[in-house]
């Protein structure tokens, strides 16, 4: 039913209000910055602006691909998201199989309300606590093992150790958060199958492997899909906070050398070529991932 | 061994794990609160672990009596309100309009708005924009970039839609408009996935870091998060100065330091109850329809 022109808009023009300042957000703040990314194309200074700076073709490109601190950083953006992905993944997946187990309701409310905090916590706060906890001279940890007789270690000061640091602080930070989508998913599991197991003598054990895991690989792979695809791009405040320069061989990634590069030396054309290029093979991550995710769905319908 | 123990014995170990697995969650909250509340000769030595030693406050007193630290938290609450009441006027306004499936225009509305959850011009174009629009130093910096989450704006569109579709009919019969079915029906309807949302926004401004590093050079515009990272930057690195023997920089006590952490921390833990039962109710809410 077509309903005329001057009827639909008398009849609709509010909600076409209530578009005009969201949109205008989007093509300001959002496509702005679009509009700004051809300066990796170009010789950019503050004074002649994005639209009066020299083009300059693939320049820019060619000194990112020559510069070893972006392959440095690269290769530890992709390191340090691959061992999160080993260390950091199955996490959440074992605690939530083990809250879930767990029968007391109390102490399960309890346990959760607990391990979510860290989720809330902001980087700036961890990394403060981090240099009490780890610290060489005075860390907590050190402490101890010096009062044993032991040799401190190095946690934030040599590059390997901190690579233990870093990734034992995002397992703190992640895991219990982590188990709400999985606990959502066990949740959903048929309970008759559990009382079936039983009546077969199932032990726990079994029950774990041949029930729930099975009853949640959906949620596993697409939430492994969806870490597959964000490989390539790395959050800020992490690896800057809890980095620092005696470790920067490790944890410079992407993120930070852009902020280095670009605000901190003001070689802005280059920074937002590295940009581009982390945008551009994240979104072909990103678009790879959504495609698999997709498959999956459609595979577990059928 | 019968089936009876052997369940037994599971509990057990399962219980035993989770409880260690809680401390090792909060033994670093409670180290750090242990060192706010000691004195520096027992934290030199190495004697403070989850109990204060030497007890007093003097820690405290400074944080509070800190100008520059009240300041601070004080901007940051209104940074908070004010980012956090913008962020929901307009991802209401938008998410409404576009829950109407029948909205002339609607799928390109929400490409152009898709599109940017996939790319994005990456921090230098953003940096260079604000500048371009004299907003660096200003507290719109820290407000307008972030306005909208896509991802926000989806999780409310689906809530809108779940809303039925009667309650809507009925009052376009009795001639309300469009602006007045959504402040009279559609927004009391939602009051939870809003709270939700506004505690999502929230929570990302309080804790919100990079920005501020990126865009704020003056001090009394400093969030807390930025205040706190350049007292405990600016601390490590007199330490290495001193450890050098460059000279004899004023050192934070390290109780002080803790104490600023605590200090930071407090007011999420205290809205957490409140993040926790509402979180929990959007993230299902987002890994099932967004």
């Amino acid at each position: 039913m077509a309903v005329k022109n001057s009827t639909y808009i008398r009849r609709n023009w509010q909600l076409y209000l209530l578009l005009v300042l969201p949109v205008i957000y989007f093509l300001v703040f959002k496509y702005g910055p679009m509009y700004g990314v051809q300066i990796a194309f170009k010789e950019f200074n503050f004074f002649q602006g994005i639209g009066g700076s020299e083009w300059v073709g693939l320049d820019i490109f060619r000194e990112v691909f020559h510069n070893n601190d972006f392959f440095k950083a690269l290769r530890n953006t992709l390191l340090l998201n691959l061992l999160d992905l080993i260390i950091s993944f199955p996490a959440p997946l074992i605690l939530a199989i083990m809250l879930y187990e767990l029968r007391i309701v109390w102490f399960k409310k309890f346990a959760q309300t607990i391990l979510y905090i860290p989720h809330f916590i902001s980087w700036v706060i961890i990394g403060g606590i981090v240099l009490q906890v780890f610290g060489t001279e005075s860390g907590f940890i050190n402490n101890m093992l010096t009062g044993m007789g032991l040799d401190a270690i190095p946690f934030l000061s040599d590059k390997h150790y901190w690579l233990v640091t870093y990734l034992l602080v995002g397992v703190w930070q992640s895991a219990g958060w982590g188990t709400i989508l999985y606990l959502a998913a066990l949740t959903g599991i048929n309970k008759e199958l559990f009382e079936a197991a039983e009546v077969d003598g199932a032990g726990r054990f079994k029950k774990i492997l041949h029930i729930s895991l099975p009853g949640i690989k959906t949620t596993i792979a697409t939430l492994l899909i969806i870490n597959l695809g964000n490989m390539i791009s790395i959050g800020f405040d992490r690896p800057f906070i809890i980095g620092n320069v005696a470790v920067r061989d490790y944890s410079e990634v992407l993120s930070t050398f852009v902020y280095r590069v670009g605000i901190e030396s003001g070689q802005i054309s280059l920074a937002t070529a590295v940009g581009l290029f982390q945008a551009l093979v994240g979104l072909i991550f990103l678009l790879g991932a959504n495609y698999a995710s997709k498959k999956l769905a459609d595979e577990s319908i059928l | 061994m019968s089936e009876r123990a052997s369940n037994r014995i599971f509990d057990i170990f399962n219980i035993l794990i989770i409880t260690f697995v809680i401390l090792l969650c909060l033994m670093p909250f409670i180290h750090i609160i242990a060192i706010s509340l000691s004195s520096t000769r027992p934290i030199m030595s190495g004697l403070v672990t989850f109990f204060p030693r030497e007890f007093n406050i003097n820690a405290y007193t400074k944080v509070f009596s800190d100008m520059a630290m009240i300041r601070s938290l004080g901007f940051t609450i209104m940074l908070t309100v004010l980012a956090t009441v913008l962020s929901m006027v307009m991802t209401i306004a938008v998410a409404y309009s576009l829950s109407k499936k029948d909205l002339r225009g609607r799928k390109w509305f929400m490409l152009i708005i898709v599109i940017t959850m996939f790319f994005s011009g990456g921090i230098i174009p953003d940096y260079i924009l604000v500048r371009n629009l004299h907003l660096l130093d200003t507290v719109w910096a820290l407000v307008l970039p972030g306005l909208i989450s896509p991802f926000y704006m989806i999780i409310l569109i689906s809530f809108f839609n779940s809303i039925p579709k009667s309650l809507e009919e009925a009052a376009e019969i009795d001639g309300t408009t469009h602006l007045g079915t959504l402040l009279r029906i559609i927004l009391p309807l939602s009051l939870p996935s809003l709270a939700t949302l506004s505690l999502f926004y929230a929570v990302g401004r309080w804790n919100g870091f990079q920005d501020a590093l990126m865009y704020i050079n003056r001090p009394d515009l400093y969030p807390l998060q930025l205040k706190l990272y350049q007292m405990i930057q600016n601390n490590q690195v007199s330490e290495l100065m001193q450890q050098e023997g460059l000279g004899m920089a004023q050192l934070m006590p390290e109780s002080l330091k803790a104490a600023s952490v605590v200090f930071s921390t407090v007011p999420i833990l205290i809205v957490y109850p409140f993040l926790q039962r509402y979180f929990i109710s959007g993230m299902m809410v987002g890994a099932v329809k967004g």
